[in-house]
């Protein structure tokens, strides 16, 4: 199946249409294993647009979870679409939001090891493995602040959450190539969202975890890599903070908490609070 | 080969409240106390420097490890029950001091409406105001019995408050002042003043000042940090078992806290438990705890499934609606904290800054405070607007119609970042003869021992309840000058996430050993030296958060243990009440 990242044969969810397309066969050419090689080849030359750069240019950032280039292009271009950079500041590449994920996925999280991941397990082939899609849980409760949708309501999947970004960024480049004859990162901004909305309202089939789920875990890593402590690897020099105006870890607000005024603080990390 | 070690007067399972409480105060006593706890050994100094909304508010470091057990969930009778897997969906204490150690710390006393429910529904509006198939029953206590018990646990806590203006009686104020009155509580109570309700500060285990409980323990103030739910405090400044009762009972020289200790079996005979059955987490073995009591301070989740694996006590049948144990599940689900979102366009808070129970509260709807003649629902909720301090990840509330993601989204929720503004409906949640707790048939815990299943489902009296109580939470923040106000909507179904560590029942107190499983004394009917604590006692969920009540009814049980160590014996006299299934 395209998408089981254990799975070799990476094209046979494209319809053969685009394929033919895309490699310029004329109906009735042979499908050579020298073909396919030299079309996975050109992805690996495909350089991947995404690079951390400090001030001075030089890359600062490796990836340590995803070993090919291709998913990691693809996941950049995708948190970019989700979190773009503007006038009020920058995107999730400049924030270095993918390499958050990144490092996320190799984390217990990653791999889900302190989680219930026994089975028998309930295999949902459409979408999301949630009962109740009518709600959003995130808007309310003392625990539920977040005002994205949780990653994956009702986890039932043998998967790790690791498994899933692989799986579901390379069924992204599929519903790319079916529906636009180009790689995920080829495509105009707009056709990025198209499909990303495919995803988002679970029309993509994603066995095992849903498409949905994996959008929702998508946008969350996403918003994550743009807020959380810069040890992370996100909020590059606590961009994402001043943004909002947010003033990081503090041993006290004890001289705000009263006040009328909007009092702005000059943010401080862990790299500062530990340090002190 | 499984150990057997030397025989203590007590034994108990778990470390929050519930467990710490009577560990301090039958080691005060005079005996010889052993906690088990499952987790790690924690203290004040593994949150120091650690304030990182990530690991612990998003990756919930404090939870259960879910690996080795978790719990299943279904709705209805007939589904087949599935895993809660993740750590979002299932926020339960594990190392030292439990869940206690993580909450938020808002404290209440529950009405004197709420343990004579039943009884004083139908004395008000009849009985055919309680539905068929509803279960609620009075506690076989009353509150005037109960306060002195909630006047203690306050003290040992050193809760910050002011009592609520229509709140029942007091023997003393509060031990510490209310906290500071930020601007957004300001807000909220100039605006339900002027409807014409009676705000006042949530009562709080954040200190206002620094204070030393009647036990000689030493807590200092709150310095707002806003690192508080979800996290431990490094200040010492929540009030939680750590700097509370555990130290009381270890300077006692009788009490013993063994970490890394997984009770799996309560051990039983001829009506009497002989001790616990545990498992060392790190190394596998297996030991035997004997004791002349057991105590099961476990949480409601544990304290259920160990009765159900232990085989002590009739399990609950919902076809035949006989038996105790499992019964009357309830607690505060996805349906509870529902109310209304405000964005403001001409204000900015200092929202970053809070602390765990930091807000203001109104009892107006609360309990039987208001008529319910002409409302579709019994029992009523706090109206609450807190300011727990807002992590960075956690605050992108964007107006309803913005898209969830893309340039829009960005814009917005950066724009009310420090703008917007909760009011919620901390609804009661009432009991059924479908809700309820049992063992479930496929799932396995590491140690091969069936998962706890729960079954739960909502009824018109939940919907009906939170949609009213949107519609005040609306009117209030209108009152308080939003520009936008979006409601929440209220959900068909429970969604299966147990988050928030509001869950109870199962092991409910009553005076008919039919419908009940402990008496008053929170002792088993079934087993006299058995006393299971915690909120798997109530028989019904009020509208108010259940510490300060879990707390209260510890301090009850750890009399009764007492009392039963002196002269043994069931310690109040069974009586049928008359069944109302
Ligand atoms: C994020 C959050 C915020 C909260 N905020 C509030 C609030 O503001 N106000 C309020 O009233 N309530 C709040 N609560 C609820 C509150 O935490 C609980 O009501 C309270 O902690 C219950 O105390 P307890 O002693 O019964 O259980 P716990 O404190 O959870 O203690 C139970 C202990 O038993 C241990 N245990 C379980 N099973 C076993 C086993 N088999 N063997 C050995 N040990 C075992 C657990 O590891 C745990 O340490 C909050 C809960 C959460 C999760
Ligand atoms: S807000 Fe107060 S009580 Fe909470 S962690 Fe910070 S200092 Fe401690």
């Amino acid at each position: 199946m395209a998408d089981n990242p254990n799975d070799l044969t990476e094209y046979k969810g494209m319809s053969r249409r685009t394929f033919m397309k895309n490699t310029g066969l004329v109906a009735g050419g042979v499908v050579g294993g020298g073909l396919l090689g030299g079309l996975l080849t050109n992805q690996m030359q495909q350089k991947p647009e995404v690079q951390s750069t400090t001030e001075s240019g030089q890359i600062q950032d490796a990836r340590v979870f995803f070993s090919r280039g291709q998913d990691f292009a693809i996941l950049s271009a995708a948190t970019e679409r989700i979190f773009p950079k503007d006038d009020i500041g920058p995107g999730a590449i400049e924030l270095g939001i993918p390499y958050f994920i990144d490092k996320q996925l190799s984390t217990e999280w990653g791999i889900n090891a302190k989680e219930y991941m026994k089975g028998p397990f309930a295999v949902y082939t459409t979408n999301t493995g949630n009962h109740n899609v009518t709600k959003n849980q995130d808007k309310q409760g003392p625990n539920a602040e977040t005002q994205v949708p949780a990653p994956t309501p009702r986890y039932q999947s043998k998967m790790t959450r690791s498994e899933i970004f692989v799986t579901g960024l390379r069924e992204m480049d599929n519903v790319a190539q079916q529906e636009f004859g180009e790689s995920f990162v080829k495509l105009t901004g707009e056709q990025q969202d198209d499909v990303l909305r495919m995803f988002e309202e679970g029309k993509v089939e994603l066995k095992g975890i849903g498409s949905k789920n994996f959008f929702n875990l998508l946008l969350q890593t996403t918003i994550e890599g743009a807020y959380a402590d810069p040890v992370y690897g996100g909020n590059k020099n606590m961009m994402g903070w001043k943004m909002k105006e947010y003033p990081g870890p503090r041993a006290s607000y004890m001289a705000q908490i009263e006040v009328d005024e909007f009092v702005k603080l000059e943010p401080q990390s862990l790299r500062n609070y530990q340090g002190h | 080969m499984v150990t057997k070690l030397e025989k203590v007067d007590v034994v108990v399972v778990g470390t929050g409240w519930a467990g710490g409480v009577i560990a301090a105060e039958l080691s005060k006593a005079g005996y010889k106390v052993v906690a088990l706890e499952r987790g790690k050994n924690q203290t004040r100094d593994d949150y120091i420097g650690v304030k990182d909304e990530l690991r612990y508010t998003n990756r919930y470091e404090m939870m259960q490890n879910l690996s080795s057990e978790t719990i299943t969930s279904r709705n209805n009778l007939d589904e087949v029950a599935l895993p809660v897997r993740t750590r979002k969906e299932m926020m339960a204490g594990n190392d030292l001091g439990g869940g206690s150690v993580h909450w938020a710390g808002a404290s209440y006393r529950w009405t004197p409406y709420d343990y004579e429910i039943r009884s004083k529904t139908i004395e008000r509006y009849g009985e055919a105001k309680i539905p068929e198939g509803m279960t609620i029953q009075d506690w076989g206590i009353t509150y005037d019995e109960m306060e002195k018990y909630y006047d203690r646990w306050e003290k040992t806590a050193g809760i910050s408050g002011e009592p609520d203006p229509l709140g029942p009686n007091r023997s003393s104020d509060y031990p510490n002042p209310p906290m500071k009155e930020s601007p957004p509580i300001k807000l909220f109570k100039e605006a339900t003043k002027k409807l014409g309700y009676h705000p006042y500060q949530v009562a709080a285990g954040n200190l206002s000042q620094s204070y030393t409980n009647p036990d000689g323990e030493a807590m200092n103030a709150c310095m707002y940090c806003s690192y508080c739910t979800q996290y431990g405090c490094d200040f010492g400044a929540k009030s939680d078992p750590l700097v509370t009762v555990l130290p009381t009972a270890m300077k006692t020289g009788n009490f013993e806290a063994r970490v890394g200790a997984n009770v799996r079996r309560v051990l039983y005979e001829n009506g009497k438990a002989t001790g616990v059955l545990y498992v060392n987490t790190l190394t596998g073995e297996e030991y035997e705890q004997p004791a002349d009591v057991v105590v099961l301070a476990a949480f409601t989740f544990t304290n259920n499934r160990l009765l159900l694996l232990s085989g002590i006590g009739e399990p609950y049948d919902p076809k035949t609606r006989k038996g105790v144990i499992g019964r009357n599940y309830n607690g505060q689900f996805n349906i509870t904290f529902l109310g209304a979102r405000g964005f403001f366009n001409e204000k900015k808070f200092n929202y970053y800054a809070g602390a765990g129970a930091l807000g203001g509260v109104i009892g107006d709807f609360a309990a039987d405070n208001f008529d319910h003649t002409n409302v579709d629902f019994i029992n009523g909720g706090g109206i609450e607007m807190r300011q727990y301090g807002s992590g960075a990840i956690a605050t992108n509330k964007v107006p309803s119609g913005t898209p969830g993601w893309g340039a829009e989204f960005k814009k917005n929720s950066i724009h009310y970042t420090n703008r917007s503004l909760v009011v919620w409906y901390t609804s009661a949640n009432m009991s059924w003869w479908h809700n309820y707790l049992s063992l479930d048939p496929t799932y396995k815990d590491d140690n091969g021992d069936p998962l706890l299943r729960a079954t739960l489902k909502y009824t018109d009296q939940d919907r009906n309840i939170a949609k009213f109580g949107i519609g005040k939470c609306r009117e209030i923040m209108e009152a308080m000058g939003a520009d936008i106000v979006d409601e929440d909507e209220v959900p068909e179904e429970f969604d299966h996430i147990y988050d928030g560590g509001h869950y109870a029942g199962g092991v409910i107190m009553g005076a008919d050993p039919k419908t009940s499983a402990v008496n008053n004394y929170l002792q088993m009917w079934d087993a006299e030296n058995i006393f299971v604590v915690g909120a798997s006692a109530f028989p019904q969920f009020a509208g108010h958060h259940p510490t300060e009540t879990v707390g209260a009814l510890a301090y009850r049980a750890a009399e009764g243990i007492e009392k039963y160590l002196k002269n043994g014996g069931l310690l109040v006299t069974r009586k049928e009440v008359g069944s109302h299934v």
